[in-house]
């Protein structure tokens, strides 16, 4: 009984033991919130890493794909089939896209990944739809120009784009270059192969005469006169199909008319045209060279001997916003048929399409590396020369380093708890020789010497329990706060705490997990506990006499 | 805790109850030593404080222990409370030997049997009078039993207090009391566990005449109406001389007068 009562008295009496107990606080308290954030960026990723990748994923490593999807599909089902959710079959190419920047009318080449997906049954193995801008392609994807409104619930403003866009962009160019006919600068001829200025929609001087300023907003958008014979389409007509949908390799168009038809559909990684950063007030913004459309020119290789270029045009129909940096900058999604027309992967005799890649996805629970290793038995690399991997493989160093950074951290941060610990071994040596006249007078009253240790593991324990309650009380508020105090300390600073230019998230995720909260809060309190032994051990061998007439 | 020491059945031994210089023949021996001796070691020089100390007090006797500073005199009394342990001879208490009893053992008998009282009363400074009273019985049991008769020893405890004139003092801290309170506290404390023997060091060592004889009162009081068992150091001879019985120490041996 002595022992709690004792215990208690000096917590409440010795104010030095509770600042000792203030670095276990700071570190239970940055162990939390390190681990929550790191839990939360882990976590993040994986979420995003997955939703991009499927599964599984079967790749030829040869840029002219597995010859006969069909045929390894129907393979794969036997070989796993009762794992299976969905299949479907890609094809993958480095290219080159080529547009103009629609400010300042250069143009613009950048590499690529170009993907070729079947519209239907891509996003059933991965998160594709999801990431693109358009409420309609979200729900069932098209690859179509879509009348306006991309960009709803997105959280940055996006500008107008679409059909909404296109026409009055293609109309603008069409009434400078016959301006240009009439004032005798070209020939008629000629006019086909002009480039005419680009055309911003954002610039009011811009506008024509016979074109009505462009509002800001989608909803003010008027409806077009003019040149259009079919004049303005009826309002909820708006995201049909336009007259003609797609140029044919089959029939191509003589006169292609910007205003009514489109290319085939293509959807961008959005910053493969576009740029984040900063404008003069240092707000963040956007800057798009393209929005959806536009045309683009791409060129890419065939699978000829050796391989030569060959390009198209397409109409960017969509944004693909991963959040990724990686596959946002470069991934780029056109119809798997037409790319494997372009490139000629298709045998003319049989009809059989070359894919690149089949992905797989899994149904829920089923072990990704069992089928892997399954898929991987089917298809010997030396027969061949697939790569088979799961996506935590291809994403396997960029997860393994986030693993590690967290252990690091979490050991160097128990360093600093175990500093503490060294702490309390020194105020609690400091405590004990103070109080050894008390130990001498309890051993006088018939306490036993462990019932004195007891005393200061106890006093040990609760100050242990005290400082890591508060600490996982501080830690938990402060992850709860975090951006608001990211807020601060930039209002403050002066310096960006936590820059989504760099970072693309808008806030820093956190996740708390309460198991790793238990472990550091017990870690705490056994490392006061253990600094608190060796003070308690002198304490219960002072020899009754000399401890009382000590001064 | 409480099988780790028994009291005998039959308390007396023989050779004690025969020897004929004793004033209360009839009475049992409470403690007796034999040939006590005891050095403190400073650095590599061996100082002799007690060279072979008899010693033997009955139930029901007030004795004095009479000796200068330096005399052993307190050496003796830590020796008797088994607070120390002494290089040579032997104690006994009520016929058990206990100088060599281990150290649990020890624990018990000063924390049930044996009561004692400080010159600087040793009282713990972060608790009340009231706690300071309790702490033996708060030793003794465990936090579920002390609870369980809570309201029985704090009423004891009280009680003790008020026949120690505390009454009014129960909630306050050592250092809010006077030198004479803190020694009745201390008193109080020594008698919680109804000892059979009473050891007090000094007692009115620090206080001044008037709270020191009314200190011997109490003591007196204690011997006479409840027939507790005293012994008490101390160097002043007016004091001693309320004693029963007197025994001077004289370099470390008992001086016959």
């Amino acid at each position: 009984m002595y022992k709690v009562l004792l215990s208690w008295r000096y917590l409440k009496s010795r104010y030095i033991a509770l600042a000792s107990i203030v670095s276990v606080t700071l570190g239970v308290a940055t162990l939390i919130v390190v681990n929550s954030v790191m839990a939360g960026f882990t976590v993040e990723m994986h979420d995003r890493l997955h939703g991009v990748l499927s599964d599984i994923i079967v790749r030829s490593h040869n840029l002219n794909g597995l010859p006969d999807s069909e045929w390894h599909m129907e393979e794969i089902r036997k070989v796993a089939g009762d794992d299976i959710e969905a299949m479907t079959a890609t094809v993958s190419v480095p290219a080159m896209i080529n547009f103009r920047d629609n400010i300042r009318g250069q143009w613009i080449t950048q590499p690529i990944n170009l993907i070729g997906i079947a519209a239907t049954t891509y996003s059933d193995v991965c998160e594709f739809e999801q990431h693109l801008l358009h409420p309609l392609n979200r729900e069932q994807f098209q690859f179509i120009l879509r009348e306006n409104d991309y960009g709803r619930g997105r959280k940055d403003k996006f500008p107008v784009a679409g059909w909404a866009r296109r026409r009055v962009a293609a109309q603008w160019e069409q009434r400078e270059i016959a301006d240009q006919v009439e004032n005798g600068d070209v020939t008629a001829n000629d006019a086909a192969l002009l480039t005419p200025p680009p055309f911003d929609l954002a610039d009011d001087s811009q506008t024509l005469a016979g074109l009505p300023a462009l509002p800001d907003s989608i909803e003010e958008l008027p409806e077009l006169q003019g040149p259009l014979d079919n004049g303005p389409r009826a309002a909820g007509q708006q995201d049909s199909l336009p007259a003609v949908p797609f140029q044919t390799d089959d029939a191509p168009l003589l006169t292609f008319d910007a205003t009514r038809e489109q290319h085939t559909g293509i959807v961008l990684g959005i910053s493969i045209c576009s740029l984040r950063g900063r404008d003069v007030q240092g707000d963040l913004m956007d800057y798009y060279f393209a929005l959806p459309g536009d045309d683009v020119k791409i060129t890419l290789p065939n699978t000829g001997q050796p391989p030569k270029a060959v390009s198209d045009s397409f109409t960017i129909v969509d944004f693909y916003e991963s959040e990724m940096s990686e596959y946002d900058s470069s991934f780029a999604f056109v119809p798997l048929s037409k790319l494997q027309n372009l490139r000629g992967m298709i045998t003319a005799e049989t009809g059989v399409a070359s894919v690149s890649a089949i992905q797989i996805k899994l149904r829920a629970g089923a072990d990704l590396d069992i089928v892997r290793d399954r898929l991987q038995a089917r298809f010997p690399l030396q027969q061949f020369g697939y790569q088979i991997q799961t996506w935590r493989d291809m994403q396997g160093p960029l997860l393994s380093a986030v693993q590690l950074e967290t252990t690091i951290l979490n050991i160097l941060l128990f360093l600093i708890i175990a500093v503490a610990g060294f702490g309390i071994l020194a105020t609690f040596f400091m405590i004990v020789v103070e109080k050894t006249r008390d130990v001498g007078i309890l051993k006088s009253l018939g306490a036993s010497s462990r019932g004195v240790m007891s005393i200061f593991l106890g006093y040990g324990l609760s100050l242990g329990i005290a400082g890591s309650l508060a600490g996982l009380a501080l830690g938990l508020l402060f992850v709860d706060q975090i951006n608001v105090v990211a807020g601060w300390i930039e209002k403050i600073t002066g310096q960006e705490v936590f820059d989504p230019t760099v970072y693309y998230f808008s806030e820093i995720p956190v996740v708390v997990n309460p198991l790793t909260c238990l472990w550091v809060v017990l870690g705490a309190v056994g490392i006061a506990v253990i600094a608190s032994v060796l003070p308690a051990r002198k304490a219960a061998k002072l020899h009754p006499v000399e401890a009382l007439r000590y001064e | 805790m409480s099988s780790a020491y028994k009291l005998p059945e039959t308390k007396i031994a023989t050779d004690v109850q025969q020897s004929p210089q004793l004033h209360h023949a009839a009475a049992s021996v409470v403690m007796r030593a034999t040939g006590l001796m005891k050095s403190y070691r400073k650095g590599k020089v061996e100082i002799p404080v007690l060279n072979g100390v008899d010693f033997e007090v009955r139930e029901g006797e007030f004795q004095a222990i009479v000796g200068t500073s330096g005399s052993g005199k307190s050496t003796l009394l830590h020796l008797l409370a088994t607070l120390d342990q002494p290089d040579d001879g032997q104690i006994f208490f009520e016929g058990n030997r206990i100088d060599n009893l281990p150290a649990k053992s020890r624990d018990i008998l000063r924390n049930r049997y044996i009561g004692i009282v400080f010159q600087f009363y040793h009282l713990l400074p972060e608790l009340s009078a009231l706690e300071n009273v309790l702490m033996p019985l708060m030793i003794r049991y465990g936090f579920t039993k002390y609870m369980l008769r809570r309201r029985k020893n704090r009423q004891r405890a009280k009680e003790l207090l008020d026949k120690m004139g505390l009454s009014h003092r129960l909630k306050h801290r050592p250092r809010e009391l006077s030198g004479g309170e803190m020694q009745r506290v201390a008193i109080a404390r020594a008698l919680i566990a109804d000892p059979q023997l009473l050891l007090a060091d000094e007692p009115t060592g620090n206080l001044d005449r008037q709270a020191g004889d009314e200190l011997m009162e109490i003591f007196r009081d204690l011997n006479r109406e409840q027939g507790l068992t005293v012994v008490m150091v101390t160097h002043d001879e007016t004091i001693a001389e309320q004693a029963d019985r007197t025994i001077h120490l004289v370099e470390g041996r008992v001086q016959t007068m």
